[in-house]
């Protein structure tokens, strides 16, 4: 038997369990094998097809998910049909950006929308992820061209702005 | 930490985790934990110019040089790295796969005892991991918190106050959180019961992987369980759910199965793992999959006390080093599958053939 990716003989015969048909057998070669096991356990890009999936039966038109598919993040450039389709993200902002699209999705991943463990003591508030990200790359811009002034300008405001997402984030911890 | 790029003397020795004690460490081999975390001021990984990867891995190492107790953390810059050496660190478990062959910026940080890693500019911007031998996910979560927290403390981390730790696949998101605990079932596999255990998990919100299937020629008896989910639950309770609820009923089952077979056929479960301890000692080539499915056997007679001189950290120790990249950097060089065969037959023999003989003498 080969290998399911490549010529080489299929020595390796792996069971994955979750698939929603039932067991699943892979026949991988050695190399292929290893790289297999080393991935996550969940391949991201099938769960999130899966759970778009089921969002599509829920009642979302064809033509209301080709709209959702144009729609994009104004910081990173990604669209929504892009990140369906690679089941990554492009940057913190996406997030906000897509918040009520990634709800439904969220849902039936994770059965929750809402964190509950650990915070850091540090954090910048989510809707400054954009500007924080537009200025580092404003800031880097200022260096290859050499305007040290303004460089400087960008990096205490990016200071300011972190300063006061951690502020904010203690202030909310001392009302608890 | 200290940059480096020669780490020939790690072939030469194990990790912390292969040790091969720890709670259940009979049937459990290691419990993982990894964190995903980003930068709040870069887009993901997928998104970034090389300048930004170049960007991220310079302010986090500059970050993580600033921490106190990092000074004998090692630092290696993957990018300037061997395919082999790659291939040797994945083998190690020090990163992933997915790392290894990506392109451009990234490195990871290994600390000397290999209990725990940070790869930089992986799927995410970072991904820590600790890892500890047997069934120890609560002070692995310990530790993994505390190095969570010295790393925030350099590091303004993308934090939403909805949804947690943001990171690259939705799937990751709120905690970050991944638990897997590496099981060693022969058993259950033997008594054709493992499918039966893992259905009856499946409802509870775990994934369960499985290396080599049933009616294959060869069987290695490991399986893999991690949390399903990310969001929604605190990580306390996520570590709790694989490592006080789902692992224990599956340790409990394989135990039974093993007193099933003992009790069935003392003399020939013995015959098979003595045979299978014979042929890893004395054969004069052996392929990667042949030495899994024997040293599979070896480990489960070695924990049921019918083979008493080989110690378990030894047999967890060859199901790493007789791999490929492990084999030719204990040889120095490149080696082809035909010659690696010959090289695992010699390394199995060395490491082996002495206890058997000591063996043949109690
Ligand atoms: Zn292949
Ligand atoms: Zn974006």
């Amino acid at each position: 038997m080969k290998c399911q990716y490549c010529e080489k003989p299929a020595t390796f015969h792996i069971t994955e369990l979750t698939e929603p048909d039932g067991p699943q057998v892979m026949h991988l070669c050695e190399e292929h094998a290893r790289g297999f096991l080393q991935k996550e356990a969940t391949t991201p890009a099938a769960s999130i097809a899966g759970a778009l999936a089921k969002q599509l039966n829920l009642g979302q038109t064809k033509q209301e998910l080709a709209e959702l598919d144009q729609k994009e993040c104004p910081v990173c450039g990604i669209s929504f049909f892009e990140f369906r389709n690679t089941g990554r993200l492009g940057c913190p902002f996406d997030y906000t950006h897509f918040a009520e699209d990634l709800i439904p999705l969220l849902t039936n991943i994770h059965d929750s929308v809402e964190h509950c463990g650990k915070r850091p003591r540090r954090a910048a508030a989510a809707d400054s992820h954009a500007e924080l990200i537009q200025l580092r790359r404003e800031m880097e811009e200022a260096v290859e061209r050499e305007d040290y002034e303004r460089a400087s300008e960008i990096r205490d405001e990016l200071r300011r702005i972190e300063e006061a997402g951690s502020t904010e984030q203690h202030a909310t911890e001392e009302e608890e | 930490m200290i940059r480096d790029s020669d780490f020939d003397d790690l072939a030469h020795k194990s990790g912390e985790w292969l040790r091969g004690t720890g709670p259940e460490s009979d049937i459990v081999i290691s419990s993982r934990i990894r964190l995903a975390r980003n930068l709040a001021d870069f887009p993901f990984i997928r998104r970034c110019s090389d300048e930004d990867r170049i960007s991220i891995e310079r302010t986090i190492r500059a970050k993580m040089d600033s921490i106190d107790d990092w000074r004998d953390v090692r630092y290696i810059d993957l990018e300037q790295l061997s395919e082999i050496d790659r291939q040797f660190l994945v083998e190690r478990q020090l990163i992933s796969r997915e790392i290894a062959d990506a392109e451009g910026s990234r490195a990871v940080a290994i600390d000397p005892s290999e209990q725990y890693s940070v790869m930089i500019n992986e799927e995410d911007h970072l991904r820590i991991q600790v890892m500890h031998s047997g069934l120890d996910l609560k002070s692995a979560w310990q530790s993994i918190d505390e190095l969570d927290d010295k790393l925030e403390g350099a590091i303004l981390y993308a934090f939403h106050p909805q949804f947690g730790y943001l990171t690259a696949c939705p799937t990751n998101v709120g905690t970050g959180l991944r638990v897997s605990v590496m099981l060693h079932l022969p058993a259950l596999v033997i008594t054709r019961q493992i499918d039966k255990v893992f259905r009856s998990m499946q409802r509870i919100n775990v994934t369960v992987r499985g290396l080599y299937g049933e009616g294959s020629q060869y069987t290695g008896d490991f399986y893999q369980v991690s949390n399903q989910i990310t969001l929604g639950h605190r990580e306390q309770d996520l570590v709790s759910l694989v490592g006080d609820d789902v692992v224990p009923r599956i340790i409990e089952y394989e135990r039974k199965a093993r007193d099933f077979l003992v009790k069935q056929g003392k003399q020939d479960l013995h015959d098979d793992v003595s045979r299978a301890l014979g042929i890893l000692s004395t054969a004069k080539k052996i392929s990667s999959e042949e030495t899994m499915h024997y040293l599979s056997k070896v480990r489960m007679g070695v924990n049921l006390g019918l083979i008493d001189d080989v110690p378990v950290g030894t047999i967890n120790k060859l199901f790493i080093h007789t791999q490929p990249a492990h084999l030719q950097k204990l040889q120095g060089r490149l080696l082809g599958s035909s010659d690696r065969n010959v090289e695992r037959a010699t390394y199995l023999q060395c490491h082996l053939s002495g206890k058997l003989s000591d063996g043949e003498l109690n």
